[in-house]
C-alpha cells in the first residue's frame, strides 16, 4: 500500500526549543490511525510538519508521495486544526464556514458556484448537521462546532483526513458519537489521522496507534502499543494504567493545562 | 436641503458618504482581525507623510499615501523578521514618525493653518481635487475587498486552516494592511489624523454588536458609518462645530446605542 503520509528523520525546532525529534512515521492509504502523547509532545507540530507548515530542522516530509507545499497536494487534505483558536464570538453562518472548505478549489478571484454551495450543503449532511446550516457558527455546542470543522474539511472532497485534538472540550457522550463518525468516514474510503489524548476512546476505534514524546516512542495496532510499560514510558510517572479487558485504561492523574499554548 | 445648494456643502457630502462607506467596510476586518492599534498607528503615522508634503510642496494627500503604505509595510515585515511582537512594532513606528512629521514642520517657514485642516479634519474645505483623489482611493479600496472577499473572510475567521488549504495568506496580509493605509489616507483631511480610527471602529464595532452573520454586519457598517458620516456633517454644520469631531461623536453615540440594543450581549449574558 501506497503510504499517503511519510515522515522520514523528522526534527523541529522553534528557537531553542526542539519540538520533534528525528521522527519517522508511515501512515498507509485507508488507514485510521490515532496520534497519542502528553501535552507538549509535538503532536500538533507533527501535523504542521506533515502539511508542510513548519519549517524542518532535518529529515524530510512526504503527503502522497509529493513535497506537501506542491501546488494541489494540500487541496487533497482535509484539516481539522484545534477549534480553541477560532473566535466562538466571529459572526458567521455555519454554512458560510463549511463553504471555506471549497476555497482551495474555488481559487482566488472567483466566486463560489452552485457546485460548491452544493458540496458545503453534502459535507454538512455526511457529519449529520444539515440543520444546522443557518445557524450562527458561534452559538453552537463544542461538539457541533466540531462536526461542521469535519463538513469543512469533507467539502474539500479530501483523499486524508487530518484532525488536531477534535474532542476538546466536548463531554464525553458527544465524544463517542464523534470518534463513530469518524469511523463511518473510514469505512467510506477515507484515510484518518486522528491526533488525541483520549487513549480510552482512542483504541475502541483505530487501526494503529503512534505514541509521541517529542520522538516517536512505538507504532502499531492499539493491543501491541497501549501497553503499561509504554505508556509509563510516554506519560513517566504522572500514568498508572489500569487493566480493563483486554485494552489497557490510564489514568493521568497531574494533567498539565498547558495544551495548545505552544 | 437648500445648504445643499452650496458647493462647498455639495462635495462635503459627497466626501462623507465615501468616507463614511470604506472606513466601515475596512473597519469590519480591523474589528473581526484585532487591527484597531495599527489602525490608529498608520493613522499617527500619516502625519509624518503630510508634513513631508508641506516641506516638499506636493500634495500632502499624496505624500500620506506612499507614507502610510510604507508604514503599513514597515511594520509588517518589522514584526515578520524580527523577534518583537506586531503591535511592538506599531508602537515604534507610530512615535518614529510622529516625530519625524514634528521635525519636518519646523523646516516649513510660516507656520501651515492648514496643517490643522489635517490633525483635526475639515470636511468643508475639502476641493474638487481632494474630491478626485477621495473618489479614487475608494474605489481602489472597495474593489480590492470585492474582488478578495472570501478570501479576506477566511483569513479573518481562520487564517491557520487558510493557509493550510492553501492561500497565500502573508501576502493577503500585506494587502488588507496596505487597503487599510489607504482607507486611512482617505479619510484625514475630512475627519483628522487624530480621530480617524474611531471612524474605522465604531461602526464596525456598532454593526457586530447587531448580528450574526459577516454579510449583514458589513452592510449594518456601511449603514451607520454612512449616518454617522451624514448626520455628523449636518449637525456640524447647524452647530458651527468641527466636523470630524462631530462624526466621531455621532459614531461613538451610534455604537453605544447598538451595545444597549445587542441582541448578542443578551444572548452572551444568558449563557
Amino acid at each position: 500500500m501506497q503510504p499517503v503520509i511519510e515522515l522520514e528523520g523528522v526534527t523541529v525546532r522553534y528557537g531553542e526549543l526542539t519540538a520533534l525529534e528525528d521522527v519517522t512515521l508511515r501512515v498507509l492509504r485507508g488507514e485510521f490511525t490515532a496520534l497519542i502523547g502528553p501535552n507538549g509532545s509535538g503532536k500538533t507540530t507533527l501535523v504542521k510538519a506533515a502539511l508542510g507548515l513548519v519549517p524542518l530542522a532535518r529529515g524530510s516530509a512526504h503527503l502522497f508521495g509529493r513535497n506537501p507545499r506542491a501546488p494541489g497536494v494540500r487541496a487533497r487534505v482535509g484539516y481539522v486544526p484545534q477549534a480553541t483558536q477560532l473566535d466562538p464570538r466571529f459572526p458567521i453562518r455555519v454554512l458560510d464556514v463549511v463553504l471555506m472548505g471549497r476555497y482551495g478549489q474555488i481559487g482566488l478571484l472567483r466566486r463560489p458556484r452552485a457546485r460548491d454551495w452544493e458540496a458545503a450543503r453534502l459535507a454538512l449532511e455526511r457529519v449529520g448537521a444539515a440543520a444546522l446550516a443557518e445557524r450562527p457558527f458561534g452559538r453552537l455546542s463544542g461538539g457541533q462546532r466540531q462536526r461542521v470543522l469535519v463538513a469543512r474539511a469533507l467539502a474539500a472532497e479530501p483523499e486524508l483526513l487530518i484532525l488536531d485534538e477534535p474532542t476538546t472540550g466536548v463531554d464525553v457522550g458527544a465524544t463517542e458519537g464523534f470518534f463513530d463518525l469518524l469511523d463511518s468516514l473510514h469505512r467510506g474510503g477515507l484515510t484518518v489521522l486522528v491526533v488525541s489524548h483520549d487513549v480510552g476512546v482512542v483504541a475502541r476505534h483505530v487501526d494503529t496507534v503512534a505514541c509521541l514524546n517529542r520522538t516517536l516512542v512505538v507504532h502499531g495496532r492499539p493491543a501491541e502499543v497501549l501497553r503499561p510499560d509504554v505508556l509509563e514510558c510516554m506519560y513517566g510517572g504522572q500514568a498508572t494504567v489500569v487493566g480493563h479487558g483486554d485494552l489497557p485504561h490510564i489514568v493521568v492523574h497531574r494533567h498539565p493545562r498547558t495544551e495548545g499554548a505552544a | 436641503m437648500d445648504i445643499f445648494g452650496y458647493a462647498f456643502m455639495q462635495r462635503a457630502l459627497i466626501a462623507s458618504v465615501l468616507i463614511g462607506t470604506v472606513t466601515a467596510v475596512i473597519g469590519v476586518y480591523v474589528v473581526l482581525r484585532g487591527l484597531a492599534f495599527i489602525g490608529a498607528g498608520i493613522a499617527h503615522a500619516s502625519f509624518g507623510g503630510v508634513a513631508l508634503g508641506f516641506v516638499l510642496g506636493i500634495d500632502p494627500v499624496f505624500a500620506a499615501v506612499v507614507f502610510c503604505l510604507a508604514t503599513a509595510w514597515g511594520i509588517a515585515w518589522t514584526a515578520s523578521w524580527s523577534a518583537v511582537r506586531e503591535d511592538t512594532a506599531i508602537g515604534i513606528f507610530f512615535a518614529a514618525s510622529m516625530a519625524l512629521g514634528i521635525l519636518l514642520i519646523g523646516f516649513v517657514r510660516e507656520y501651515h493653518v492648514d496643517l490643522f485642516a489635517y490633525l483635526f479634519g475639515s470636511v468643508l474645505s475639502v476641493t474638487p481635487g481632494d474630491l478626485l483623489l477621495t473618489a479614487l482611493l475608494a474605489v481602489v479600496v472597495l474593489g480590492t475587498v470585492a474582488l478578495f472577499f472570501k478570501e479576506f473572510l477566511f483569513l479573518a475567521f481562520d487564517a491557520e486552516m487558510a493557509e493550510a488549504s492553501g492561500l497565500p495568506v502573508s501576502a493577503l496580509h500585506f494587502l488588507l494592511l496596505s487597503i487599510l493605509a489607504l482607507a486611512i489616507v482617505v479619510s484625514i483631511k475630512v475627519v483628522g489624523i487624530i480621530l480617524v480610527s474611531a471612524m474605522i471602529i465604531a461602526p464596525a464595532a456598532a454593526a457586530y454588536q447587531l448580528t450574526d452573520d459577516f454579510r449583514t454586519m458589513m452592510l449594518l457598517a456601511v449603514l451607520l458609518g454612512n449616518a454617522a458620516a451624514i448626520g455628523g456633517l449636518l449637525l456640524s454644520y447647524a452647530l458651527d462645530t468641527a466636523s470630524g469631531a462631530t462624526m466621531v461623536l455621532a459614531a461613538t453615540a451610534i455604537f453605544f446605542a447598538s451595545a444597549a440594543l445587542s441582541p448578542r450581549r443578551r444572548a452572551a449574558k444568558r449563557s
